[in-house]
């Protein structure tokens, strides 16, 4: 059974239909990279998947993990194990990173009938997870993302998913608005999360940061359907071609 | 986005948790205010002439306020004509003259206080807080009284204060708040029934939280105390209040005063958790809360600091204010006033810059929720002699949903050139985005929004003593019960 399996998604905002049929199966262990151009619905596979409820659902299936994933609230997601890396992650003034990590921590550990861990435990595991990305030990009493840089914002995503350690993680557009050593540190924090329990799926523009974390499957997005997928040799050769072949094969691929 | 605005809903419907009623026999007088009631009221409290006839010259003061119609109406509030014919002046649980000890007390009074969470026998207690409980408009128990007297501290009812320590009463009575300041501060110079009196001794640092927890029980009565708090040279004081009432359908009034003076080197810390019913989600019942609180800074390098964390009450209508009279004193206030469903609020500061390089900061955080219009109201004075004078001013509002309203109105008026004054302000919204990433992280919707407010709050509940931190943060989080959307 894959830990991920959408079948004919359909999503609108707003009411303009964005996803039209996206059909996904993605196995623990794989990392899975969701290319396209802008505007093709990729943040948005990723929104929906993470269950925001300004994205609607108008219809097909996702399978979880064996579980309805249409049916649960953001949070029951996230604490069933599923992660979303942002693309503009929020600022969260007058709380510490470290509460706002331990709190969430928690929460996912109540859900799963866990005992909560304390700030005498949670903070050497905190402090390892820095270090893993590189990251000066005062964030941890910074108000969440409040005054970081965009490069800061982003490599505090990956720090939450090494704490939260999720089964199955969506990052969107990571590599947006990274340098190319930070692009480094926060690919290569990434690739070292891989393991056979865990998926991971990469929402990027660019080939550039799947050089780092080099993904078993890519899929191609253009106007709200995956028009191609393949190997990592893919993301070469839309590198090479642009998506502007691709859009025209999907033109021809779907007639209207 | 539905699922969002019922979690707030639901927020905003939780129940208030201290609204029962305690069955104690009372001894009330006749509603309704005249000369005789007042005389009635100091009579009833054995009360030395000054006092007598200071009431009278209050009431003739606001009886000629009322004729003239001259109750307030400049803030930003809305509510029917309160007519004070109606109301009862005077309500006391029935007890024994002459208490000495808490085994005397009605145990139905101690037991709601113990039910509120404020247990009245010293052993129980937590260390470090003394307690003065005030029940409808007596003071019922004092507690560690005998520790504190042996530094020569005076922690008591302002009754017992007049009969034991009239000169201090009448040298500092309305020093600060005269009985002609505004219209409640006139009712309540006329009406006030009992309060708190402190009085701490040159160079004595009160080893203790004192405090104070207000109690409305009867019905169809108002509330009408008195505080007054003296820190003589170099003391220092941190003084905390506590409210709630039974939850009723009619409006019942609440006009207090607060005096605070500090002599030289002084410092008076006050803080007020203010959970008055704040009436139901539609808008009924609640108090009306008009409280004039003032402080003045009389002596040289003194301070005096006031925190608030205002989440009750269907009007609030108050400005602790401070007057830096002395040189180099200094000013705070630190606020947090939250207006969820019908509640409305209209609260802020006077910082009156009188002696050389004196300083004030402003620290006010409005949230608003449901429909609830939550005003800031402050002014920042300089007097032509406050040379070196600072003022930091940062009013900051919080928006719940879209039916609520957050409105600022600061004055500043300088009259010496060598003052610095800094304002900041903003205005912000609890965001679907803002939630949504809480939430992505496994945090339900009401614990996030909790969380933000929190954040938000937090550089005022870091002024208030560390129990009632904790008790402050858990009190947002019920009172904004039902308004995450």
């Amino acid at each position: 059974m894959s830990l991920l399996e959408i079948k004919n998604l359909h999503v609108s905002v707003d009411k303009h239909e964005i996803l039209k049929g996206i059909n996904l199966r993605v196995n623990a262990g794989e990392v899975h990279s969701i290319m396209g151009p802008n505007g093709s619905g990729k943040s948005t596979l990723a929104q929906a998947l993470a269950r925001r409820e300004t994205y609607n659902v108008t219809s097909g299936e996702v399978s979880y993990n064996g579980k309805d994933l249409l049916a649960m609230k953001p949070e029951e997601a996230a604490c069933e194990g599923i992660f979303m890396a942002f693309q503009y992650p929020v600022e969260i003034p007058g709380i510490s990173n470290a509460y706002f990590l331990r709190s969430a921590l928690n929460a996912i550990r109540r859900y799963r009938g866990l005992d909560e861990i304390d700030a005498m435990d949670f903070l050497p595991m905190f402090r390892e997870k820095l270090k893993l990305l590189d990251m000066d030990e005062k964030l941890m009493n910074r108000s969440v993302n409040e005054g970081f840089s965009g490069g800061e914002k982003k490599r505090n995503e990956i720090l939450q998913m090494a704490v939260l350690e999720p089964k199955l993680a969506i990052l969107d557009e990571t590599d947006s608005g990274l340098d190319i050593d930070a692009l480094k540190i926060v690919a290569q924090g990434v690739d070292a999360m891989r393991n056979p329990e865990r998926a991971i799926i990469v929402v990027t523009h660019y080939q550039r940061l799947l050089n780092y974390i080099v993904p078993d499957f890519v899929h191609v997005l253009v106007h709200g359907r995956i028009v191609r997928s393949g190997g990592p040799e893919l993301a070469l050769e839309l590198e090479e071609k642009g998506y502007g072949a691709m859009e025209a094969e999907a033109r021809h691929a779907t007639p209207a | 986005m539905s699922t969002n605005v019922n979690t707030i809903h639901d927020l905003a419907d939780r129940e208030y948790k201290w609204g029962f009623v305690t069955q104690v026999e009372e001894e009330r007088v006749a509603e309704g205010l005249n000369e005789d009631i007042i005389r009635v009221i100091s009579a009833k409290k054995n009360e030395p002439e000054f006092m007598l006839q200071w009431r009278l010259r209050a009431y003739h003061h606001w009886a000629s306020l009322e004729k003239a119609q001259a109750e307030p109406k400049w803030a930003n509030i809305k509510y029917g004509p309160i007519d004070y014919q109606e109301i009862v002046y005077y309500s006391a649980p029935k007890q024994k003259p002459g208490l000495t000890s808490l085994e005397e007390l009605d145990p139905e009074i101690l037991g709601t206080y113990e039910k509120l969470g404020i247990p009245l026998e010293e052993q129980k207690h937590l260390a470090g807080v003394a307690v003065d409980a005030v029940f409808d408009s007596v003071s019922v128990a004092t507690t560690f009284k005998e520790k504190l007297a042996e530094l020569g501290i005076v922690f008591c009812s302002f009754s017992e204060a007049v009969q034991k320590h009239p000169n201090l009463v009448q040298k500092y009575l309305g020093s600060v708040v005269p009985y002609t300041d505004n219209f409640f501060a006139s009712l309540n110079a006329a009406v006030f029934t009992d309060g708190s009196f402190v009085y701490v001794p040159k160079g004595v640092r009160c080893p203790m939280e004192l405090s104070t927890y207000f109690r409305i029980n009867a019905a169809n009565t108002g509330q009408f105390e008195r505080t007054l708090i003296v820190a003589d040279e170099g003391s220092y004081v941190s003084y905390l209040e506590g409210c709630t009432a039974p939850i009723r359908d009619e409006n019942q009034l609440h006009a207090a005063v607060v005096e605070l003076i500090a002599l030289d080197n002084a410092q008076i810390k006050y803080s007020t958790v203010q959970n008055w019913y704040p009436g139901d989600k539609n808008g009924k019942g609640g108090i009306f809360n008009f409280v004039t609180k003032r402080g003045k800074c009389l002596g040289v390098n003194s301070k005096i600091s006031w925190t608030q964390v205002e989440t009750g009450s269907a009007i609030t209508w108050k400005y602790p204010s401070c007057i830096l009279q002395g040189e180099n004193s200094v000013g705070e206030f630190y606020s947090v006033a939250l207006t969820n469903n019908y509640q409305q609020a209209d609260t802020g500061t006077k910082m009156i810059h009188i002696g050389k390089n004196t300083r004030s900061t402003i620290v006010a955080k409005g949230i608003s929720a449901g429909h609830g219009q939550n005003t800031y109201r402050g002014q920042v004075k300089i007097m032509k002699g406050a040379t070196g004078a600072r003022n930091y001013t940062q009013c900051d509002s919080l928006l719940i949903g879209d039916k609520c309203g957050a409105h600022t109105f600061p004055y500043i008026e300088v009259r010496n050139s060598t003052a610095r004054m800094e304002h900041e302000a903003s205005t912000s919204k609890i965001g679907e985005d803002q939630l949504f990433y809480l939430r992505q992280r496994g945090l339900k919707a009401e614990d996030a929004v909790s969380m933000i407010v929190n954040g938000f709050c937090k550089r005022v509940f870091r002024e208030l003593p560390m129990e009632f931190a904790v008790e402050a943060q858990k009190l947002l989080g019920v009172s904004l019960e039902g308004s995450v959307g």
